[in-house]
């Protein structure tokens, strides 16, 4: 009983993760950028959810709207932000060291965590109505909340998406060969700046539909942010950055690995993600999908 | 190097004299850059070889925990035992990861060094006996035998401090110059030739990022006991930010400039969260910006400049 | 003549390539040998698992009687041999003086943390190398501003600091523009003179192999297919064939 409730908690925090990862690890794998300032487009789209359904609801929509303004934060929050820091910011460093650009998102984190403290108020705000759309599932003496399945649905539809979008379609292709060399692809004809702006614009819209989707699960407030990074990090590193599978298996990991702490000894919760981090890595230095590295000398 | 370091002793001299007019606004952000100072100085230190720790909030954490403890517990009130004592409890955690992390480069050292300073965060937060997350009072300790008397207080641990800066100072500086302080550069540049050369670039690193660790841990008990309070947000990522901030606004170069930059970003802080009380870190954040995008060697090349055979390499 | 290097049945695949096929060498004191052979034959995956840099699949690597297969690199170095780079791996930011001086500061048996990397026998000991290599007006260059040729030099001159037995040239005249492969081979062949080292190159130049090698080994998909005087094995059928084409 105890190992089914671990399960099924594991896999809900596996995929509310892995939305979260995989656009970092997107990021990282086009771009060669670690993101700091991911959690905080995370953050902007839980706020701009709330903001939304409370408009909706305010406009006398039914309640299953408030899916479609959950959807609609992500999108609106990747369509500003992206460019915007993609553009306006990021491309002034370009070439520069990986762990310099680390510092500028590290710099827009805390840019951001004060832009969404004026915009909406160091308040908490609660949007639970989407929450109980989809009502509750029972397994036998276990009752689960429909809506934490519907986002593993929601993770598997990315996870796939995503996949998808990059082995399957010519577009993809592009993109796969950018990440493995932009300089041979840039001399192939390909367009890596506009590469890049749509990978950033797709990692964005992930972390942002991440955020979109758990508001209605929790209280959106300020520190929202840091929470995500630190764990989102221990996921791509575990998973190796760059590798979408990666951050599938190494969700599944982390998501496992705490409830296992939370439901057995809850004080250890951070810790047992950093134990599974340190146990991968003594195996596979670089994460569990490594990069193949090409000759040096 | 000689010259270097009697010009560095004469500024601290000149320093010690000067802040005995200083006013109290001024004289804490120098105290503050003075101890922190001595933090991002071992950053600067992993640097040269490349490598940068993001989580030196652990040791600077470990440090001024020691220090504390040691002060309260075990009833050991002078300054010049508690600071080294919680530099070498510092490098003592520091000492089993070392080789661990040594075989990491980049964002995979930034990162493991993080998440090691979070894990201590955690463990603090949760440690009741510690204080948890308010963390708990430091009585001001003395110096020498001789009780600090409240009005020279402020004074007392400047000079402090001051004096461990330039003990320290020194022997980095002296690092810097010797042979192992060459080959550090070289790693940086090329790993592999190092390696081809005869040299384990692997044990330097560890070494290097103990010796780190010591001199967080003797910033960080001087923070300590200067603030007279120390809690688990020492041991916080985000304290570690700042310490790199610092350091890449310093540069690697020149161990005078590493005080100057934390000076300058504890001024900095202050003056934001006195203006601007909501939108500091938006400040902090802007302010990084532009030192990353003007000054990308830092503020150490301002005078260092693109001497060869330079001494104050 | 004492035996220094000595394979015996080296082998090393990288999945569907063979790299290495049953390399049998034996290198004696006072040789000069170049190792020959197309791209992708084995020179260099040769170079790299003597050095330490690969591990063979099978096979053993001798050096001075003692089993060397396993030992990474920096211990190979400290054996004896020592290794430059078909790309030069120097020190891009740092003067040509410093370059030399991290070489030297290396090949003590402890790295100082006091001693001044700038100390006076130091700064000598790279003097007198640059010279010889005729580096010595570059001194204080960042070798990022200096042109292939010389960051060969320099890549060779750093190799000697550590007065190796035996010393490994991957490709040193590559890159090098064809007026000046001479006199930089001069150059290093004046400089190796008085060092009593055992040379192994490996060159694409045939010119270069004739006039400065007294053996030739040749390499063909991972297997040695000649090994003799440059005259003999330029001569070899297979040669012809595989690596230098027929000769009219």
């Amino acid at each position: 009983m105890l190992a089914l409730t671990i399960l099924v908690d594991g896999i809900t925090y596996a995929s509310w993760l892995f939305v979260v990862a995989l656009g970092l690890t997107l990021v990282f794998g086009v771009l060669k950028i670690l993101n700091i300032a991911h959690g905080s487009f995370y953050a902007v789209g839980a706020y701009a959810a709330a903001s939304l359904v409370s408009w909706f609801g305010s406009m006398g929509l039914a309640p299953e709207w408030s899916l479609i303004a959950l959807l609609m934060a992500g999108v609106a929050t990747a369509a500003i932000l992206a460019p915007l820091t993609e553009r306006g910011l990021l491309r002034v460093f370009y070439g520069r060291d990986e762990v310099l650009l680390v510092l500028v998102t590290y710099a827009l984190f805390l840019i951001l965590e004060d832009v969404t403290k004026l915009i909406w108020g160091a308040n908490p705000f609660y949007v639970t109505e989407p929450y109980g759309l989809f009502g509750n599932l029972s397994f036998g003496p276990l009752s689960y909340v429909g809506y934490d399945l519907m986002l593993i649905v929601l993770a598997a539809v990315c996870g796939a998406a995503v996949w998808w979008g990059l082995n399957r379609t010519r577009s993809g292709k592009v993109v796969l060969a950018v990440i493995h060399n932009p300089e041979i692809a840039s001399s192939m004809g390909v367009n890596v700046s506009k590469v890049y702006t749509v990978a950033f614009l797709i990692g964005v819209f992930l972390a942002a539909l991440g955020g979109a989707f758990t508001a209605p699960m929790i209280s959106v407030q300020p520190g929202l942010s840091v929470g995500v990074i630190i764990v989102s990090f221990a996921v791509v590193i575990i998973g190796g950055l760059g590798s979408i599978e990666g951050a599938a298996i190494g969700a599944l990991i982390v998501g496992l690995a705490r409830a296992l702490a939370v439901h057995t000894w809850p004080a250890a919760e951070l810790f047992s993600i950093y134990v599974a981090m340190a146990i991968v890595l003594v195996f596979r230095p670089e994460g569990l999908f490594q990069r193949v590295q090409a000759r040096k000398i | 190097m000689f010259r270097t370091i009697s010009l560095g002793m004469v500024s601290i001299a000149v320093i010690a004299l000067a802040s005995i007019w200083s006013p109290k606004w001024l004289l804490f952000p120098a105290t503050m850059a003075a101890s922190h100072g001595i933090v991002t100085l071992g950053i600067v230190l992993m640097m040269r070889s490349g490598v940068v720790s993001f989580g030196q909030g652990m040791v600077f954490a470990s440090g001024a925990y020691c220090a504390a403890l040691l002060a309260k517990h075990a009833g050991i009130n002078d300054a010049l035992v508690l600071v080294p004592a919680g530099g070498l409890a510092s490098a003592l955690l520091a000492l089993p990861f070392a080789p661990l992390l040594a075989r990491y480069r980049a964002i995979f050292f930034a990162m493991l060094t993080l998440s090691l300073s979070m894990v201590l965060y955690g463990i603090l937060v949760k440690t009741e006996t510690l204080g948890g997350s308010d963390g708990f009072n430091v009585a001001r300790p003395q110096i020498l035998g001789m009780e600090l008397p409240p009005d020279m207080a402020n004074l007392g641990m400047f000079w402090l401090s001051l004096a461990f800066v330039g003990a320290l100072s020194i022997m980095m500086r002296i690092y810097f110059d010797s042979s192992r302080g060459l080959v550090a550069l070289a790693i940086r540049e090329n790993e592999l030739r190092v390696e081809y050369l005869g040299s384990s670039v692997q044990r330097m690193i560890g070494t290097d990022f103990v010796v780190a660790a010591f001199l967080a841990g003797i910033g960080g008990a001087l923070t300590g006991l200067t603030l007279g309070h120390i809690e688990p947000n020492f041991s916080y990522w985000t304290t570690s930010g700042e310490l790199v901030f610092a350091a890449i606004l310093a540069g690697h170069h020149s161990v005078a400039a590493v005080y100057l930059a934390s000076f300058v970003l504890e001024l900095v802080r202050s003056f934001s969260a006195l203006y601007f009380p909501n939108t500091w870190q938006l400040a902090l954040g802007l302010f990084l910006l532009i030192v990353i995008r003007f000054l990308p060697q830092g503020l150490g090349s301002l005078w260092i400049g693109n001497r060869q055979r330079s001494d104050k390499r | 003549m004492s035996q220094l290097l000595h394979t015996k049945g080296l082998r090393k695949s990288f999945g569907a390539v063979t790299a290495a096929d049953d390399v049998s060498i034996t290198i004696t004191s006072n040789e000069r040998v170049s190792l020959i052979g197309s791209n992708g034959a084995g020179k260099t995956t040769f170079a790299n698992m003597v050095t330490g840099y690969l591990k063979p699949d099978a096979g053993s690597i001798e050096f001075l009687g003692k089993d060397i297969s396993k030992l990474s690199p920096r211990e190979v170095t400290k054996q004896g041999i020592a290794r430059s780079f078909q790309i030069p791996q120097v020190f891009l930011q740092l003067s040509v003086l410093d370059n030399m001086l991290v070489a030297i500061a290396c090949s003590q048996s402890e790295l100082s943390f006091t001693r001044s990397s700038h100390r006076a026998e130091a700064i000598d000991s790279a003097t007198r190398l640059l010279e010889r290599f005729a580096l010595h007006a570059y001194c204080d260059r960042k070798v990022v501003e200096m042109p292939g040729g010389m960051r060969k030099l320099l890549d060779i001159a750093m190799a000697l600091t550590a007065t190796p037995k035996l010393l490994l040239l991957d490709e040193p005249t590559s890159g090098v523009s064809v007026d000046e492969k001479f006199p930089m081979m001069d150059t290093v062949s004046a400089a190796l003179e008085s060092e009593g080292v055992s040379v192994l190159f490996v060159e694409h130049d045939m010119e270069i192999v004739q006039r400065y090698s007294k053996r030739v080994i040749a390499f063909y998909s991972g297997r040695v297919i000649a090994d003799a005087s440059p005259a003999d094995v330029l001569a070899d059928e297979q040669v012809q064939l595989y690596v230098t084409g027929r000769r009219k």
